[in-house]
């Protein structure tokens, strides 16, 4: 039997956009709201668990050459050396700086390395959880 | 007034989370507990609409999102194990 899921993959063109927009959001949106790094990474691998879903698992490895394990690693390598730099300079660990600039057209904008920080655990989650997911469904 | 209705309605949708929690436990095949884990979901999404406009917030409105992504996703899954028995396969025309 042929199979035939043109809705599905149509739909998931779409949406896939969507979540990952409502990522972004998230992202930013952890530092005065509910949201963050790992909610952040949550969503966004949830993304790729649509598309390989929708789609088969070569078919978007090929289109997306990014080894996950090496995206986790990086994640923690970014959030412990945000969290390290600042014992160099005589601060105690995990030490935030955050200044507030104006922009034109924006306004007040605020530039911190927590941004540094949340990036690192939401690659490290992303990493994570699309190893566990892929390796998971590689059994049968 | 309005308090009354929006407490009324959440009643209304608990009734019927249980409904479809029976179906859970009770049905008879696998399509029939798929149906009711997003009918289940979809209540789930209605309710916290009204537990927000009730307690007049906005904090509650990324949880609708995120419930709505992962009801489509686990719905779509589920079906997809239905269909063909696996889920996330390596190949697709075989």
């Amino acid at each position: 039997m042929k199979t035939n899921d043109v809705i599905l993959q149509m739909i998931t063109k779409i949406v896939v956009f969507i979540i990952l927009t409502l990522a972004v959001y998230l992202f930013f949106a952890g530092h005065h709201n509910p949201g963050g790094g790992f909610i952040a990474g949550l969503v966004l691998s949830s993304a790729f668990v649509l598309l390989f879903l929708a789609f088969d698992t070569e078919t978007i490895i090929k289109g997306l050459p990014l080894n996950f394990k090496v995206t986790a690693a990086v994640g923690a390598l970014l959030a412990i050396s945000s969290g390290i730099v600042p014992t160099l300079f005589g601060h105690p660990f995990l030490n935030m700086v955050m200044l507030t600039i104006n922009l034109p057209l924006i306004g007040k904008f605020e530039l911190g390395t927590i941004v540094l920080f949340e990036a690192g655990v939401a690659l490290a989650v992303v990493g994570v959880v699309v190893t566990i997911i892929l390796s998971i469904s590689e059994d049968v | 007034m309005i308090d009354t209705m929006l407490i009324t309605a959440m009643v209304l949708f608990g009734i019927s989370i249980a409904v479809a929690l029976y179906r859970i436990i009770r049905g008879p095949s696998l399509p029939d507990r798929v149906i009711s884990m997003d009918f289940i979901g979809v209540n789930l999404i209605s309710a916290i609409a009204v537990f927000s406009v009730l307690f007049q917030t906005r904090a509650y409105l990324e949880v609708i999102l995120i419930l709505g992504i992962l009801a489509f996703i686990s719905t779509i899954a589920l079906s997809k194990f239905i269909e063909r028995g696996v889920i996330i396969e390596r190949k697709r025309d075989s």
